[in-house]
């Protein structure tokens, strides 16, 4: 069982820019050839101050700061058994590249299901621009399979 | 690209449906690389295999990154305010996968006119893989 303890544990704050070659990689991988996505005049026609970043992309922040996989260390849970339970976004201004965001993210619940064969993990982070405006909150849950085996 | 006009649309109308090409290896890899999830279950096959898995598996993120590909190209990104999935099933490597969606109601709120949208990933066997739902302004 993961410790309920945990919940309401505010994680570091992560910095996070947002750049255009970071960007024209994931536009790749994600099969985007949009020229908004690609070409930094074609993202200005398009109403953007910069190559916006696609509405799934900050994901990245606390992925690249190495947040989840400290959180999971802190839990107790092997990398090797965590699935995505949901992922949600809440927008409230467009990211472009070179935005220098924060990203504050806390535990806000960890519960159990299935006699205990999965347990959720719940991560509410708040993404502020460099004025300190919140312009997306993101919410995932984290999902733990067996928990009760030994680690993979 | 225009944002869609409340007065065209309808509830129950479909959004043109997007068809991915098959997920490979290298698919997964710079998927890996960009998103900065390196979890080694998405891109080693011996890991994945050792956590009990019968080999890699994608990243529910690139489903969802699919899912905002497709949004967006109903309306422009700018109109985007909500996106939330819930991850049904595993996508096995290989996996031919479609994005789907319709309008379900016309809602208004904080001054707005929002389309909610049901949208969703499904395999070419018909399981789904994500569900959930967005919502995007309308003009």
């Amino acid at each position: 069982m993961i410790d309920t303890q945990h919940i309401g544990l505010q994680l570091p704050t992560v910095r996070f820019e947002v750049e255009k070659g970071r960007l024209r990689f994931f536009a790749k991988a994600t099969g985007e050839t949009r020229p908004e996505y690609l070409d930094e005049a074609a993202a200005k026609a398009a109403g953007y101050r910069s190559l916006p970043a696609p509405p799934t992309f900050l994901m990245g922040a606390d992925l690249d700061a190495g947040t989840m996989t400290a959180l999971l260390d802190t839990l107790g849970v092997p990398i090797g058994r965590i699935l995505h339970g949901e992922q949600s976004f809440t927008y409230h201004a467009p990211v472009c590249a070179g935005d220098a965001l924060s990203v504050e993210s806390k535990i806000s619940d960890i519960y159990s299901k299935k006699n205990g064969a999965l347990e959720f993990i719940v991560k509410d982070s708040l993404i502020k621009d460099a004025q300190g405006k919140t312009v997306v909150e993101a919410r995932s849950v984290i999902v733990f399979r067996n928990p009760q085996e030994k680690s993979a | 690209m225009s944002a869609p006009c409340r007065d065209l649309v309808k509830v129950d109308q479909e959004l043109p449906p997007l068809q991915l090409p098959r997920i490979s290896r290298t698919t997964l890899a710079l998927f890996a690389g960009s998103s900065g999830d390196h979890n080694p279950i998405h891109i080693d096959i011996d890991f994945a295999k050792a956590a009990g898995m019968p080999d890699v598996f994608a990243h529910g993120m690139l489903s969802m990154a699919y899912l905002g590909r497709f949004l967006t190209r109903w309306a422009p990104q700018m109109q985007l305010r909500q996106f939330a999935v819930r991850f049904a099933a595993i996508t096995p490597v290989c996996a031919k996968l479609t994005c789907t969606g319709k309008v379900a109601e016309i809602i208004q709120r904080n001054g707005e006119v929002l389309a909610r949208l049901d949208i969703g990933v499904v395999d070419d066997k018909g399981e789904v893989k994500l569900a959930g739902e967005a919502l995007v302004a309308l003009a």
